[in-house]
């Protein structure tokens, strides 16, 4: 099985260094890309190779840089801008990818950058992760040296600056044109779409959006060719997945597997199963703004297309594992209180609406629940969705609430007969 | 007052941006290594040297977690409190955190060693429950940990 983001990855040793990363291969695909192939051909390539963004969306890589204004008219500078915030609660694999080989990312992202023809590139990474900084900082400065970074790189007349902007916290940022008001230095709210940020984003001009893994992706491909890529996967989306799992499992972590792969190869293979005397009842697939699915759903293939066809979404691929002695209503009341706290106030449905459904939650987990709050629960996941909200922070919020009440409505009924919860 | 080193790398930085302004989130960041904190006196320095006006400047600072408006301790915990964490056992540890310091959520130790605070996911779920003090991680924490970890800082 390849595994070409992690295979230069040791959790027992610091991440290569340039030398040691050209050593193994790396920069090939740069110095395709520059000296071979138009900005056009290296995004037909990714569009082939059928890659996928790895931040949640799915949305096909190729297809987004080619929305990028090109050619002497285009507005200029045009911006890059890698989300390495990763605030998805339970969500942990650009992590890895950002400690264990921060050069790929830089290769990722200078080839990237040619594609769209942008001159200046920031990664917008967490505070938390504080040794991802520090060995992306000894990373950039090297590749400045090299001259892979600056001013005509590898004599091909392409210049591209690049900067590390370290976030002071809030999930909100993620979202993107929240992202790029926080880059601009303001309070992070997103802006209203259209425009869209590939015709007007930071600062007015043209920006592209891509996540750390997507982009680690690139250099693979360049170098190797879509039919290789495609090889990889186990079904039409190409490449390999970093999925990961967490919650009572024997051993959590994050793995570079085919995309494709059951949940139950995951959790069973790679988690090693459950912890002694548990059992599975539940599992959140890909972060905390995903649908609870249950183990009915074990054999589901983990990629965009099957886990939207059982009613959920892949996300970021890292899942949360529920046992049989969490209990149910106390998650959701932790994931509302965390959603209602992160967001940024800006508009009414989710700055009022969150608060309140977290308020209903914990009431009814601590005994103080009414037989008709499961209604009001119910209903408000009709009323907060996409349409209706200025982002999709809320309606993200609505997806493990719905499915929980779908599929756990007992257990809220136990907690209001009973008041108590029973799991305590 | 800024000194000379703080107005520096706030300069430094602001060449990053095509406006001085968008590097108030940095400069503030700047600052508070130095000085633990953002005091009003320092907000209106900063706002100052980018150029923009003291409530921009604090509209921006009071929406951020890690911006700290207020006094904290020489050390800063902040103990994760979403979704892994919870169910690997955030209750226990954040009981105990506040036992053995003394301190609820959000306030300082009398010595000035220790601020607690609660925060959204780390990243870490894999070695959940989890926290930070200052700049560094401890996963897979337990009440001897934790007690272990606290008496190792000054």
């Amino acid at each position: 099985m390849e595994q070409p983001l992690t295979q230069n990855i040791r959790p027992d040793r610091p991440p290569l260094n340039l030398t040691e990363y050209e050593n193994a291969g790396g920069y090939q695909g740069l110095r395709k890309a520059l000296t071979q192939l138009s900005p056009g051909e290296v995004t037909q390539l990714v569009l082939e190779a059928n890659l996928r963004g790895r931040g949640g969306a799915g949305f096909p890589t190729g297809r987004k840089w080619s929305f990028v204004p090109m050619g002497d008219d285009a507005p200029q500078p045009k911006y890059l801008v890698i989300n390495a915030d990763e605030m998805e609660p339970a969500t942990f694999k650009d992590r890895l990818l950002l400690e264990g080989d921060p050069h790929q990312l830089i290769e990722g992202i200078i080839i990237a950058a040619y594609a769209v023809q942008a001159g200046i590139a920031y990664i917008f990474l967490r505070r938390a992760y504080v040794t991802a900084s520090q060995r992306l900082k000894t990373a950039i400065d090297e590749a400045y040296a090299k001259g892979y970074l600056g001013r005509n790189i590898l004599g091909s007349g392409f210049n591209l600056e690049l900067y590390l902007h370290t976030s002071a916290g809030r999930y909100i940022c993620g979202e993107e044109t929240a992202l790029l008001n926080a880059l601009e230095g303001k309070r992070a709210i997103p802006r209203s779409k259209p425009p869209f940020p590939p015709m007007v984003g930071l600062w007015g001009k043209p920006t592209t959006f891509n996540n750390v893994e997507t982009i680690c992706n690139v250099p693979h491909i360049i170098r190797r060719g879509p039919v290789w890529f495609k090889s990889l996967s186990r079904v039409p989306d190409g490449g390999t997945k970093i999925y990961g799992a967490s919650g009572k499992v024997r051993r959590p972590g994050a793995w570079e597997l085919p995309m494709g792969v059951s949940i139950r190869e995951i959790l069973e293979e790679h988690a090693g199963g459950m912890q002694d005397g548990l059992s599975l009842r539940a599992f959140l697939p890909g972060g905390a703004s995903t649908d609870m699915l249950t183990a009915e759903h074990l054999d589901v293939p983990m990629d965009f297309t099957s886990m939207q066809e059982a009613g959920s979404r892949l996300g970021t691929g890292t899942i949360v594992v529920i046992d049989d002695r969490t209990c149910i209503v106390g998650l959701l009341g932790n994931l509302m209180q965390f959603f209602a706290q992160e967001s940024c106030g800006w508009c009414t449905p989710c700055r009022e609406g969150l608060a309140w459904l977290a308020k209903i939650l914990n009431a009814i987990e601590q005994g103080r629940g009414k037989p008709e709050d499961i209604d009001h629960l119910r209903l408000h996941t009709r009323l907060i969705t996409l349409g209706r909200t200025f982002c999709a922070l809320a309606p993200g919020a609505m997806e493990p609430l719905q499915s929980g009440l779908m599929y756990f409505e007992d257990d809220f009924k136990r907690h209001i007969h009973e008041k108590r919860c029973p799991w305590r | 007052m800024l000194n000379e080193q703080e107005i520096k790398e706030i300069e430094a930085v602001a060449g990053h941006y095509p406006m001085k302004r968008a590097a108030g989130i940095d400069a503030l960041k700047i600052v508070q290594k130095h000085r633990g904190w953002i005091s009003d006196e320092i907000l209106n320095q900063v706002a100052d040297v980018l150029d923009m006006s003291a409530t921009d400047l604090d509209a921006v600072a009071t929406f951020y977690n890690f911006i700290f408006r207020r006094p904290v301790g020489r050390h800063v915990i902040l103990v994760c409190d979403s979704v892994s964490c919870w169910i690997m056992g955030y209750d226990t540890i954040a009981d105990h955190l506040q036992h053995r310091l003394g301190i609820g959520f959000g306030e300082t130790t009398n010595d000035g060693r220790f601020t607690l605070l609660p925060n959204v996911c780390l990243g870490a779920c894999d070695r959940a429950p989890v926290m930070m003090i200052d700049d560094q991680l401890y996963g897979d924490l337990d009440a001897e940990k934790i007690d272990k970890i606290l008496a190792s800082y000054d």
